[in-house]
């Protein structure tokens, strides 16, 4: 199996505080990886940091590398380089206020790509992959705000699809849906594992065990454990892996 | 007497009337304990001269003064309006004419048409002088500065102060230093310019506004997509903030269209059709104070300032208009 993404020694500080420890982990390609462990946990710091979306934040410092297929992505100077191979879905659905073939046709636009009949093949397929072209399909013009919550989630995966990127970054990218559109994304996110290196990030213990291939357990900015995710419900080698995952806090 | 108390905390509609009633007052089937009338019930059971009923009365005398406060403020304000635009309407109708509307003044037709046109000129050219700098501006502070930076502060500071200094301090400057020092002329270029200024501190703060109300998901999904931060600025966060820079361009266009002190000692009070930038020009404002202070044609003075308040309508209504025609088109 080959490593996607291979972290040493990441420590993050958000001005004085440091948000993570020496963190060390490898990322298995086609696969999905689970970040997982209490609020304030540092999961979420770490996985905007394999795009550097923390570069946003102002007085944020990091050190260690992470070298995506051997290159340091917090050395390399083309940010939206990285962001086109390492594309991101957000918590809350975020659809740009436009229609919703601008939306899917956003990324390539980005890159250049100008020519009609290879964008409408993109949204298309894009559409198609994220599971929401059927239903959609005759309404392309129109507003992505008329959406569905559990629709507009899809639509900004297809979004992030359609840049054809390796690594999908998912951050609790079900929290704010119902069930059923969970389920979709769940569903969703198995079948796009056979192309794509998926890492989430959830809350949802459930939902690691039902779809993560590899779990890695966040505590107070340290990595704790980290292991298939069978063995890391089932059998955790860690006293404080093992109260997280049974559910005596968090 | 307890019940009474019981009552009154019921009817302000506070919780701690319950707790405060089982600890203060006797319980069911303890001495002293009288059922505690409550809301609607309370005015029925004691008599006519009882405390709670004048409690009761009390309150519908509230209601009713409140009602009479906020109907007649109502009527105030709107009785005031209408008032006023009546009686214009009613001073401007001696003087409603077609000869108004000719296209050359001369003293016997009075003409303001050709003022209508030099305030749509004046419009157009200070909006076009001050609207890229406001909205360049605005995305400065919005998109590149930090949060607390100090050249922020000072310029919001400024813009600020800038917004409440009298128009004629700027007619001064205008005069001053536009029309001699630059040698521009009493002229539309001089009075464009000045009313670019005048119009500009609020471009800035209401595109600031309209820009920093942009949710920062949005800059985030774009920067996410590998966009760069121009085109996210571009195409993502200015047109979601262009409804919003639109209400300020509007409130900027009624401004010009009311301005003139400034634009008398800037652009001067030539009557008709301006053929040139650098031309003296008057905008109605100025053609209203002007008939005003001579004093010969006072109804047509009227009518002139019929014709601004329709011109001050119709701006508005289409910018309402383009306005939700821009939010249907993102909301869908």
């Amino acid at each position: 199996m080959t490593d996607k993404i291979t972290i040493s020694g990441l420590n993050l500080f958000y001005s004085q505080n440091q948000a993570l420890h020496s963190i060390s982990l490898s990322i298995p390609a086609g696969k999905i990886t689970a970040f997982i462990g209490p609020s304030g946990c540092g999961k979420s710091t770490l996985l905007k940091t394999l795009n550097r979306m923390n570069d946003l934040v102002p007085g944020c410092r990091v050190e260690g590398s992470i070298r995506l297929e051997g290159q340091d992505i917090l050395k390399t100077g083309d940010v939206n380089q990285l962001r086109q191979r390492v594309g991101m879905v957000f918590q809350k659905p975020n659809p740009f206020p436009m229609s919703i073939y601008d939306n899917v046709a956003y990324g390539p636009r980005a890159q250049g790509i100008r020519d009609r009949k290879i964008l409408d093949a993109l949204v298309q397929e894009s559409l198609e992959a994220a599971g929401l072209w059927k239903e959609v399909k005759d309404r392309l013009k129109s507003s992505a705000l008329s959406m569905s919550g559990g629709q507009q989630q899809r639509l900004c995966i297809a979004r992030a699809l359609a840049v054809k990127p390796e690594v999908l970054l998912m951050d609790e990218p079900t929290s704010a849906l119902d069930p059923i559109s969970t389920a979709h994304i769940e569903d969703l996110c198995l079948r796009l594992k056979q192309n794509y290196t998926i890492v989430m990030v959830t809350h949802n213990m459930q939902q690691a065990r039902r779809i993560a291939d590899d779990t890695a357990f966040f505590w107070m900015g340290h990595l704790v454990e980290y292991g298939d995710t069978h063995q890391i419900f089932e059998a955790p080698k860690d006293e404080k892996t093992a109260a997280y995952v049974s559910g005596q806090f968090g | 007497m307890r019940h009474i108390h019981s009552s009154r905390l019921h009817a302000a509609g506070l919780q701690m009337a319950g707790e405060a009633g089982t600890g203060v007052l006797p319980g069911p089937g303890q001495p002293g304990f009288v059922p505690a009338p409550v809301g609607r019930r309370a005015s029925k059971a004691p008599g006519e001269n009882s405390p709670v009923s004048r409690e009761k009365l009390r309150q519908s005398g509230i209601l009713a003064l409140q009602r009479v406060l906020i109907y007649g403020s109502a009527l105030a304000v709107t009785g005031f309006l209408a008032g006023l635009i009546i009686y214009v309407v009613i001073s401007a109708l001696p003087a409603l004419d077609l000869s108004l509307f000719s296209p050359v003044y001369t003293p016997d037709n009075v003409s303001l048409l050709p003022a209508l046109i030099n305030t749509g000129a004046m419009i157009l050219l200070a909006l076009l002088f001050a609207l890229p700098p406001g909205v360049i501006g605005a995305i400065y502070l919005t998109e590149y500065t930090r949060p607390g930076s100090p050249v922020a502060a000072a310029i919001g500071l400024g813009a600020e102060v800038l917004t409440s200094v009298p128009s004629i301090v700027f007619g001064l400057f205008g005069s001053l230093f536009l029309v001699r020092f630059m040698n521009l002329g009493m002229s539309l270029l001089a009075g464009s310019l000045t009313m670019a200024l005048i119009i500009l501190p609020g471009i800035l703060r209401t595109s600031q506004q309209a820009l920093s109300e942009v949710p920062d998901d949005l800059r985030q999904a774009s920067l996410g997509l590998g966009a760069g931060k121009l085109r996210t600025i571009l195409r993502v966060v200015l047109p979601s903030a262009l409804p919003g820079i639109l209400s300020g361009t509007i409130l900027a266009t009624g401004r010009i269209t009311g301005e003139s002190a400034a634009l008398i000692f800037t652009a001067g009070t030539a009557v008709n059709l301006v053929p040139g930038l650098d031309q003296s020009a008057r905008t109605l404002a100025v053609h209203m104070y002007t008939l005003a202070g001579e004093g010969l044609h006072i109804p047509q003075a009227w009518a002139t300032a019929l014709i601004l308040l329709i011109l001050v309508l119709v701006l508005n209504l289409a910018a309402a208009g383009a306005r939700r025609a821009m939010e249907r088109k993102m909301r869908g």
